[in-house]
């Protein structure tokens, strides 16, 4: 049975226990002398609903969780057994073998007749796994009902524990997120420690030759990988540098011509105008940078008379500008707002024009938050993947020529993760590398920035 | 000794006021050219993807009189006749004169490689029809197509076009005859992907679309609403819940393809869950657009008065019921309108998911949630890669229906907000 579909039932069981204990409770409110219920019928419902459901559905998470390695490794005992001492790679790789085989896939070379028995042992145990693990899982769900139903009684605090049950889900839900963050963590940590067993830190972090191919036999050309991250650093700091040279003055004048010249009917039409800019999906802006802007620059360079790559630095940087634009200008407009009218009042009563008490009052009192606000730009503008994977080159040129080709971490992570992976190789390993840096970094602008703007919005509440 | 005059402070003042009154305007015209230069750039990014797509939702197709062939047509082997040299002898015949080998090749090409599938369908739907000679559309070649459309121009030299003149000759012909046209191009709606550009649709890549939605909608949403009702309602505040909310904030300003590297260690590689499937798509989704949803839903629980929580409390409701009969259908449209807008993002979201193997060729059109499938924005990142003339228009058809998409749901927000929001 499938787990979907025994969840499925499970949740049927649960509803049908909802509705069984409610009308238990009704049934002992009708008796003749009945004590008065604790609490409302539903409640009692709810509280067999949720015994039935949760322990069921527990065991389920537990088993899936569980059951695969624990299969695979019951299978492959055969095997082990077989060839005598393998290295953990090796066996990995005959793993892998195995689950293709159970898989239907394809095998790179011919099936071992020993293999191919583990995958049929594999086909059989999980047969019987699943098998009982709905047996298990419904026997569960319906011996807690049938225990719940047998307890209600009139004194039976159901509401209380009810609402206990449901504090506690809404406290699990709530530290989900932390373990979020702590499965990026670990996860990439993991990964790159691994990376940093092969190659050292320091020759990662400092390195000025990046180019990850490593070859499949000693003597072909480039035949070993090197790992110099800076080339690629600065080629995301310059794409970066780009985009915000276009999107800090265009976003910040918007928003002030926003906040303190325009009507309210102006804002509300251009705005939202504004607003779509930052819907459009990345992908879009990623194939207007490759197949309008790009050819544009490299045209207009032409005939200047400059030699521009066709996957100029300028043609991503100024696309990812535009795309920043109303990131910029939507958070300084809040900031902007957030600055208190007496100030402004004062200015102008001082005499000064309205650019007068803009430069020299409220862009001072809200530089905190545009500075911050400008940080989150910046550490969306390094995070930034579709448009710089369709538009920026993949060679790790180290030069702060915007009409050359540069790279940025997240292209060389995508292209060093997209396609068949080997998760022993240093250049496997290098995305994970890359995508610690770029976590670590973007994780200390986004602190620095959300103390910023939180400090100074509450300065001036 | 004549008395110094005196310059009094408002002659000062009038001495500059014309200089900061021009500087006045000019910061005033500087920050306007800022709104309407981004808007420039809405429009042109807009216009060039219509200018580039809108060809592509019709599609040239060829009339060609068909012979169902007995001898090639076997009642035993339907599914693997020569279909493709029925297609290629009705081709021929439309030019009888055409009679050198490499003339033949080339007038061959003028029919899609699809058209064999079009005429196998339809023996296999109506196995009748072997022996008759019928009149049907087929799909026409890709380079024909563009260069009915006009986007291979007929004034550049022979050598750099992907139709040579002769070929020219036999379309000109072709449309004179009627026998060539434009139609609506339903291919493009019910297909999956292909590597003609003629045959490849956006089907596949909007259903997994959509079977990924569903998953990130089913996990986010529930999981979001409870975590901001806690973190509004319940939460003591201290350093645990100071983390919790620090945290959030966090996470919705890490870039989107790192949860693609947490996608990939832990659901393929450790979880060992199947490669490019919508249901792990819509498990990174949902870690992304958690953090969105959740401050959403607390704005809206923030946005419900205080006075609403006392009454409730006051006539004897217990916390848990306030919530529920009073705070939460109060918040639910701000909820929804969080929702709504997290989904907007998941759908045009593509970075996390090339990590977790979701940029596979796929041609079939997914079933379920563990089928290989792709993404719209994924699609288009592949069709955008590949060289075919054609692809860019198809790129950019997909591009707008994904716009169109994105739209609606927006406005769907929109509306919500317009409808529901209740201003205390």
């Amino acid at each position: 049975m499938p787990p979907l579909l025994l969840i499925i039932l499970v949740l049927i069981l649960s509803s049908l226990a909802y509705w069984q204990g409610r009308r238990r409770a009704f049934a002992m409110v009708r008796q003749p002398a009945a004590a008065k219920m604790h609490s409302r019928p539903g409640y009692y419902g709810m509280l067999t609903g949720l015994w039935c459901a949760l322990p069921a559905l527990l065991i389920v998470a537990i088993w899936q969780l569980a059951a695969d390695p624990l299969l695979t490794q019951m299978a492959m005992r055969g095997v082990a057994a077989a060839k005598g001492s393998l290295s953990p790679d090796q066996l990995n790789l005959l793993v892998n073998d195995m689950r293709n085989l159970v898989g239907g896939g394809m095998v790179a070379r011919e099936v071992d007749p020993l293999l191919q028995a583990a995958a049929d042992q594999y086909i059989g145990l999980q047969r019987i796994s699943n098998i009982a693990l709905a047996v298990v899982t419904l026997t569960t769900a319906l011996v807690a009902a049938y225990l719940v139903l047998a307890r209600i009684r009139p004194a039976l605090r159901a509401r209380n524990h009810v609402e206990r049950a449901i504090e506690i889900i809404l406290t699990l839900c709530s530290t989900f997120a932390v373990f979020i963050t702590i499965g990026i963590v670990l996860s990439v940590l993991f990964e790159s420690i691994r990376f940093f067993q092969q190659v050292p830190f320091f020759d990662f972090l400092f390195g000025l030759k990046w180019s990850p191919q490593m070859a499949m036999r000693a003597d072909q050309v480039g035949s070993s990988g090197s790992f110099g991250a800076v080339p690629v650093l600065m080629g995301t700091f310059l794409i970066s540098g780009i985009a915000m040279a276009i999107a800090v003055p265009f976003g910040l004048m918007s928003a002030i011509y926003l906040s303190e010249y325009a009507g309210p009917k102006f804002r509300a039409i251009v705005k939202p105008l504004l607003e779509i800019l930052a819907g459009v999906p990345t992908v879009v802006y990623g194939f207007f940078a490759a197949l309008v802007v790009a050819p544009f620059i490299r045209d207009l360079g032409t005939m200047a008379g400059l030699s521009v790559s066709s996957e100029s630095a300028l043609a991503a940087g100024l696309v990812m500008g535009i795309m920043i634009i109303p990131f910029v200008s939507s958070l300084s407009d809040d900031v902007i707002n957030a600055v208190p009218q007496a100030m402004r009042d004062g200015s102008y009563g001082l005499g000064a024009t309205k650019s007068e008490t803009i430069k020299l009052v409220i862009l001072p009192a809200a530089l905190p938050g545009i500075v911050g606000s400008i940080l989150l730009a910046v550490s969306r503008a390094i995070g930034e993947t579709m448009i710089v994977v369709m538009a920026a080159g993949l060679a790790a040129n180290l030069t702060l020529n915007p009409l050359q080709a540069v790279t940025t971490v997240t292209v060389q992570i995508v292209t060093l993760l997209v396609g068949d992976q080997e998760f022993d190789s240093p250049k496997t390993l290098a995305a994970f590398a890359l995508g610690m840096l770029l976590f670590v970094v973007t994780l200390i602008l986004n602190v620095i920035a959300l103390y910023v703007v939180r400090k100074y919005r509450e300065e001036y509440e | 000794m004549s008395e110094p005059k005196k310059i009094s402070t408002m002659d000062r003042v009038n001495v500059g006021l014309a200089a900061r009154y021009r500087k006045e305007r000019r910061f005033r015209l500087f920050g306007l050219s800022a709104i309407v230069a981004s808007l420039m750039f809405l429009v042109l990014l807009l216009g060039s993807i219509v200018a580039k797509g809108y060809t592509a939702f019709r599609q040239t197709e060829i009339l060609l009189d068909i012979h169902f062939d007995p001898a090639v047509l076997d009642v035993n082997n339907l599914a693997t006749a020569n279909y493709a040299a029925l297609v290629r002898d009705a081709v021929l015949a439309l030019f009888p004169e055409v009679d050198s080998r490499q003339d033949k090749r080339l007038l061959a090409k003028l029919a899609s490689t699809g058209a064999a599938y079009t005429v196998q369908a339809m023996v296999l739907a109506k196995p009748e029809l072997i022996g008759s000679t019928r009149a049907i559309w087929v799909l026409a070649d890709d380079e024909v197509d563009m260069f009915v459309k006009g986007h291979i121009p007929r004034d550049v030299p022979e050598a750099e076009r992907r139709v040579n003149d002769q070929q020219v000759v036999w379309i000109d012909q072709l449309i004179a005859s009627s026998r060539l046209e434009q139609k609506f191009n339903t291919t493009f709606f019910e297909a999956g992907d292909s590597r003609e550009p003629e045959l490849a649709g956006i089907r596949g890549a909007a259903m997994g679309s959509m079977f990924t939605l569903i998953v990130t909608l089913l996990l986010s949403f529930p999981i979001g609403v409870a975590a901001a009702v806690y973190l509004e309602e319940f939460a003591p505040k201290n350093r645990w819940t100071d983390l919790i909310e620090v945290n959030i904030n966090n996470l919705a300003a890490i870039p989107s393809i790192v949860f693609g590297l947490l996608g990939l260690a832990v659901f393929l590689n450790f979880m060992n869950l199947p490669r490019s499937a919508s249901l792990v798509g819509g498990l990174v989704l949902t870690l992304m657009t958690l953090p969105t949803i959740i401050i959403a839903s607390r704005a809206s629980l923030k946005s419900v008065p205080p006075s609403i929580r006392e009454a409730a409390l006051g006539v004897g409701a217990s916390k848990m019921q306030t919530i529920s009969h009073h705070i939460l259908p109060l918040a639910m449209p701000g909820m929804m309108t969080g929702a709504i807008i997290g989904m907007a993002r998941a759908l045009g979201e593509t970075a996390p998911l090339l990590m977790i193997g979701m940029v596979a060729f796929i041609v079939d059109v997914p079933h379920g949630f563990n089928d290989p499938a792709t993404v719209l924005p994924v699609q288009i990142y592949l069709w955008a890669d590949s060289p075919e003339r054609a692809f860019v228009e198809r790129t950019s058809a997909a591009i707008m229906v994904l716009l169109l998409l994105l739209l609606t749901m927006n406005a769907a927000a929109v509306f919500l907000r317009n409808k529901f929001e209740r201003r205390w």
